[in-house]
């Protein structure tokens, strides 16, 4: 197997009483897709916190691309090529769709310099040719002069890829992508993050259970701050633990 | 064009139309008034770079402006009295040119707006209000209690400093060289606003989360903001110790830090023109109130209220409708 490109060791992180990870593992290995699941609560968002920067655990180490990111902060691990899309969508809701993205093409820039400060953003074709870009792939072109607010949910999910696209991440993580999408929103974006595999491994975290078993290639389920396990989508869907703690042990009767 | 752009124009021309006016049938004392207005509306532009721009609600920016009042004051009054400012270990002499004087304010307030910044930036919402609030008391204070440069009393500097070329004791010419520096700093800051830095610091205040997740550093971007807003407005108060030839603690006083938040929330938060809106109708206030009874501020209330319930966006809104989104 090749060398994870996203290595999380044995992560912890307790409020209280509650153990929200409980001495979790899981590794992101390049070209594959590794869906995280689990019950409402189980500690998926504060994993992906944990991962992405904005939430420090009390033990463990987050590994990335060879390098021990544990310390760092948010701007850092984004800076390393960590690209995340928000569950609630988290945009600059008063700029329009376009501003929104060359924003992500800004931060990857890395520095904004003394340029910066004169040459109207909006009219720095290098920023907006990887803008336009992001925002083709993900199907929001028509859109680019809409203010972010107007826009309908699913949009927002969409524009939240796009954005996450701009920075050319090492690692795309996403916290529910298809959350409010629609029947067709959610089949249009499978396609497109089947594809997106080959440009960077996707941590996913999403709840559609036909989209995860059609895109996973490793799933790994969260219960009560656990992972009871990980495994290939048939191992999953036959494992006993995952049916009676999430699945459901009655559907298929 | 848009609307904006258009009313934008028509009080750039108003307020120079004006003291033409008032040249013409000779009443100085208007002249004066609008230069008031034209300083008020640079110390407005200043807070509005990092109040409206960044969404850092400073209630501290009279320091900033009696910095520049009294970078004005100190400097003219060694020149006044031919004493040197500093002996050792390089001498440095007082002066009475302008540009020089600006040039002096608008350093060491963006010094001072820096050291500022970086230690209220720590704290956000309410603790920066307060605690933006305390440096500029602090400031307050400590004019009042140095007695080098007339505590409590304030400078008196008898001749208005110069400008090469210019009689500024002239009010019509003085009043020239206010406006140039208005339209001047509002083409900079018009520039910086679309600018990528203006971009990033716009999208900070909407979404500081977002720009972390982008790899683009809020704190540094609220620092730079807050570092330009406070030499805008350094700039301002050295032009207001000209105006009147006297510097005293009073520019730092809280109630001025109110006064120039009041110009952007009467104008409009975060539009260009929103302080220069606000400044000339607080002096028009001012002027036409402050005639019908010494408690004019009441009736400055009311209208502030009136303007926070029903009109959010300040009196540009109410002419020209909620901004639309636009690059």
């Amino acid at each position: 197997m090749t060398d994870p490109i996203l290595d999380v060791r044995n992560i912890s992180k307790s409020f209280g009483a509650l153990k929200a990870s409980d001495n979790i593992s899981l590794t992101l290995v390049p070209g594959e897709i590794h869906a995280l699941i689990g019950p409402n609560g189980a500690g998926k968002s504060t994993l992906i916190k944990q991962i992405a920067g904005g939430l420090q655990a009390d033990s463990g180490e987050v590994w990335f691309d060879g390098e021990n990111v544990t310390g760092k902060t948010t701007v850092e691990r984004a800076r390393l090529g960590l690209g995340r899309t928000f569950q609630v969508s988290s945009l600059a809701m008063d700029y329009t769709v376009s501003q929104n993205v060359v924003l992500g093409a800004l931060g990857h820039r890395g520095k904004i310099g003394l340029k910066g400060f004169f040459r109207p953003a909006m009219k720095d074709t290098a920023l907006l040719d990887v803008a336009n870009d992001a925002l083709s792939q993900v199907g929001l072109d028509g859109f680019a002069k809409t203010r972010t607010s107007e826009l309908s949910h699913g949009q927002r999910r969409q524009l939240e890829v796009a954005v996450a696209l701009t920075l050319s991440p090492k690692v795309f993580l996403m916290d529910e992508p298809m959350a409010g999408l629609g029947a067709e929103g959610s089949l249009r974006l499978t396609g497109f993050l089947d594809q997106l595999r080959q440009q960077a491994p996707i941590l996913l975290v999403e709840h559609d259970m036909d989209a995860v078993f059609s895109l996973a290639d490793r799933i790994s389920v969260l219960v009560y701050g656990k992972i009871v396990a990980t495994g290939t989508v048939d191992e999953i869907r036959s494992n006993p633990i995952v049916r009676t703690a999430y699945l459901g042990e009655d559907d298929e009767t | 064009m848009r609307k904006e752009t258009i009313l934008n124009a028509c009080v750039l021309l108003g307020l120079l139309a004006v003291p033409l006016w008032a040249l013409r049938v000779d009443e100085p004392f208007i002249i004066t008034l609008a230069t008031k207005a034209v300083i008020f509306a640079i110390a407005g532009v200043g807070l509005n770079f990092s109040l409206g721009l960044g969404g850092l609600v400073s209630l501290g920016h009279a320091a900033f402006f009696g910095i520049g009042g009294y970078s004005m004051g100190i400097l003219a009054s060694h020149a006044q009295s031919y004493t040197p400012l500093m002996g050792w270990p390089l001498v440095i002499d007082g002066t009475n040119s302008m540009p020089l004087i600006w040039l002096f304010a608008v350093l060491i307030s963006s010094l001072f707006a820096l050291v500022i910044g970086a230690l209220s930036l720590r704290t956000s919402g309410v603790y920066f209000i307060m605690i933006t609030l305390a440096f500029g008391q602090m400031l307050f204070f400590f004019m009042i209690s140095w007695p080098a440069y007339g505590g409590e009393d304030g400078l008196v500097i008898y001749v208005r400093n110069g400008f090469p070329g210019l009689n500024t004791l002239d009010p019509i010419q003085f009043f020239g060289i206010c406006f140039a520096l208005l339209c001047g700093v509002l083409l900079a800051v018009s520039r910086i606003a679309r600018s990528s830095f203006g971009l990033a610091l716009g999208g900070a205040r909407q979404n500081e989360e977002r720009m972390q997740a982008v790899g683009l550093v809020p704190c540094k971007l609220y620092l730079i903001a807050f570092t330009i807003s406070g030499a805008i407005t350094g700039l301002s108060g050295a032009l207001f110790a000209d105006l009147n030839r006297f510097v005293s603690p009073t520019m730092f006083s809280w109630q001025m830090s109110g006064e120039i938040m009041i110009f952007i929330i009467l104008g409009g938060t975060g539009r260009l023109f929103g302080p220069v809106v606000g400044a000339a109708v607080f002096i028009l206030l001012e002027y036409l109130l402050g005639g019908l009874s010494e408690f004019w501020h009441v009736y400055l209330g009311a209208i502030l209220l009136g303007v926070v319930l029903f009109a959010r966006g300040g009196l540009i809104e109410l002419i020209v409708g909620r901004e639309v989104a636009h690059d």
